[in-house]
């Protein structure tokens, strides 16, 4: 195990598959950065530091630095894949999914199935996202609600280091259309990664956070480290809290949840999207219908409200669903019977 | 270049299969048996049998909502093709993506395409595998003057010049974009060619109603691209004898237009004047020619009519699912 933080787990995960496959690719806005200034190539490395030295490794035709071209990035993904190769294409906003998603939607997550199964899509769609910056409205949003309800695509939420590893291998292996969510406020957080070149996480299988048999939280990206300090809040209450972070929404382990309400019979849904036709609702649904028996309180639903992202650090701080609104949640469940 | 007699009956017969899949389709459909939209490319099979005949199944198409002719063109299985259009589960896609979405990848086919403009930048990602694998393939995006006015068609070009993808556009200007004419939607009213040019690419013009304009201008074309120049592109003036899909009552057309483009525009009977004039070929050698692609035809259609209609089961099929 090596101490690693998010963001380079992220890189080291994108330099071992492209040095153990040739047909790994990379490509997006300013993944070299600099090119045609008198800073040159690799003068920025990527915005995100997540792709800093893969030029100078990897050479142009592999590490391919695009115009601002949401839509032409998202197609040429989707034509390198289609003639065989392994594109990693990072979308430097999860907000610019707007200006591509036809090429997302109705293109990349479509062709295995509208082809009759005779091709694969092995495409991975790489993109920062979510709030805590200030940065308003068109550059804080969760989108996984809206990728996740595509059908044809697998959507990727990594909460740590050690899972970006594992599940951002997996993506790059797999051989149907990944959308990877890289949460902007965990790119630098520390923690343990897997050495193991081939180390890889089934996407799927949930991860159990914290457990305990009072209530089940199920969360994902940033907010899973929120549950996780509600959780050993109330511990030390004597309340033990299951938190379950989901690692994907699309597969969803529904097993891993539904086990736990059998036994708590409470659950917490956290989520950073908006709370309309989106992830909370969804879990809270297949709760009522696979576990309404075993359920002693209402399903509750812990996300921001569903307003546009605001700007000032006050108004932001409010619409984020936050430690005291994880907490009041986990009370209000048990004040049910 | 002369043509052997071989290549000149061969690219007939291409024509000709796709002059009568379209039309056998045209009138299928009218009965009712044919479920969905269907847009048929009768009148440009010049282009893309001037285009295909050059290619290699290395060589990558991408093509449009109109694309049965580059299908065909560059080697589907006319029967895989017709069973598809059915319905069946023996088709191209297993009936999963009908006339819009028949690809067949191991041809080097990517995709008909129902969203108008969304191949462009699908066809500079298949020109940048080319250029990785260094073996002087190309990739080819077919589009019309509809798509030309695409935002990802504009994207493309550029992401193409930048990158020196050998991806070559491809335009066939058949004067309408569904029922819209050229000279309203194009803003530029000229050609689709000089906007592709103001991009940064070497650009080229032909007569899509002839196949030897299409099939010599090619040849520079790709030379041009095979020897790493970069993207280029071309476009064809063509006529589209159908409306835009079936059942298109069409009266954006002017009186005898349709009479008019079938009687002098029509790219097979150009073909024909030509290749006697020239005594290249005979107007027996060509009979022979339409009396078998007839045939070929008539048999798709028995075979598609006869073939395994899908299963509810198979919607559940080669797609991940989550439950």
């Amino acid at each position: 195990m090596a101490q690693m933080m998010y963001r380079d787990a992220v890189l080291s995960t994108i330099a071992e598959e492209m040095e153990r496959d040739p047909n790994v690719v990379v490509l997006g806005e300013d993944v070299v950065g600099g090119m045609g200034t008198a800073g040159g190539p690799e003068a920025i490395g990527g915005i995100w530091s997540t792709s800093t030295g893969l030029f100078a490794k990897f050479g142009a035709d592999r590490v391919i630095d695009t115009p601002i071209s949401e839509s032409a990035i998202m197609g040429a993904a989707a034509g390198l894949a289609l003639a065989g190769k392994r594109p990693v294409a990072e979308l430097m906003f999860a907000d610019f999914i707007g200006v591509s998603l036809d090429q997302i939607w109705n293109q990349i997550a479509k062709f295995r199935y509208m082809f009759g199964g005779k091709t694969k899509c092995p495409a991975v769609i790489r993109m920062a996202y979510g709030a805590g910056y200030n940065a308003a409205a068109q550059h804080s949003q969760s989108v996984h609600q809206i990728l996740t309800g595509m059908p044809g695509l697998k959507v990727v939420m990594p909460s740590t280091p050690g899972d970006v590893k594992g599940l951002l291998r997996q993506a790059i292996r797999d051989d149907d259309p990944v959308i990877f969510l890289e949460h902007k406020a965990l790119y630098a957080m520390s923690g343990e990664v897997s050495d193991d070149p081939n180390f890889t996480i089934p996407f799927g299988h949930a991860r159990l956070a914290r457990a305990g048999e009072d209530v089940t939280i199920v969360s994902s990206g940033l907010l899973l480290g929120f549950c996780e300090v509600v959780a050993d809040k109330l511990a030390a209450e004597g309340i033990g809290c299951d938190v379950i972070d989901l690692r994907t929404t699309s597969p969803l382990d529904e097993e891993t949840i539904l086990d736990s309400v059998e036994v708590t019979g409470r659950l917490v849904v956290v989520d950073e999207a908006p709370p309309r036709c989106g992830l909370a609702v969804d879990i809270c649904a297949l709760v009522a219908r696979q576990a309404f028996a075993s359920l002693r309180a209402p399903p509750q639903m812990v996300t921001p409200p569903h307003t546009p992202i605001p700007f000032a650090r006050e108004l932001e701080s409010a619409y984020l669903p936050s430690t005291d609104k994880i907490e009041a949640a986990v009370r209000t469940a048990l004040a049910w019977r | 270049m002369q043509l052997s007699r071989e290549a000149l009956l061969r690219a007939y017969r291409q024509m000709k299969i796709i002059r009568e899949f379209e039309e056998r389709l045209h009138v299928e459909i009218q009965t009712g048996e044919i479920a969905g939209f269907t847009h048929l490319y009768c009148g440009q099979e010049a282009v893309a049998v001037g285009v295909c005949e050059h290619l290699s199944v290395e060589d990558k198409i991408v093509s449009t909502h109109r694309g049965h002719g580059h299908c065909l063109a560059k080697g589907c299985d006319v029967n895989g093709m017709m069973a598809e259009i059915w319905g069946s589960r023996e088709g191209l896609c297993k009936g999963k993506g009908g006339s819009m979405h028949i690809a067949d990848v191991d041809q080097g086919m990517l995709g008909a395409n129902g969203i108008v403009g969304a191949g462009s930048p699908i066809g500079v990602g298949a020109a940048l595998a080319a250029k990785l694998d260094g073996k002087g393939s190309v990739a080819i995006t077919f589009s019309g003057d509809g798509a030309c006015n695409q935002g990802t068609t504009f994207e493309a070009m550029n992401l193409a010049v930048v990158t020196k993808a050998p991806c070559i556009f491809l335009f066939e200007n058949n004067h309408y974009s569904e029922h819209t004419g050229f000279e309203y939607a194009v803003g530029t009213q000229r050609d689709i060619a000089s906007r592709a040019e103001a991009f940064g690419m070497k650009v080229w013009r032909g007569d899509g109603t002839d196949f030897f304009s299409v099939h010599d201008t090619m040849r520079e074309v790709l030379d041009y691209v095979r020897a790493g120049n970069g993207p280029a592109a071309v476009e064809f003036d063509t006529e589209r004898f159908f409306g835009h899909f079936e059942g298109d009552p069409q009266r954006y057309r002017g009186p005898g237009e349709l009479d008019r483009i079938r009687e002098m525009r029509d790219c097979l009977k150009i073909f024909r004047a030509n290749v006697t004039g020239a005594k290249l070929l005979t107007d027996a050698d060509l009979d022979a020619v339409d009396k078998d692609a007839l045939e070929a035809i008539e048999n798709a259609v028995v075979a598609a009519r006869a073939a395994a209609r899908p299963t509810p089961a198979d919607v559940l099929a080669d797609v991940y699912i989550a439950y």
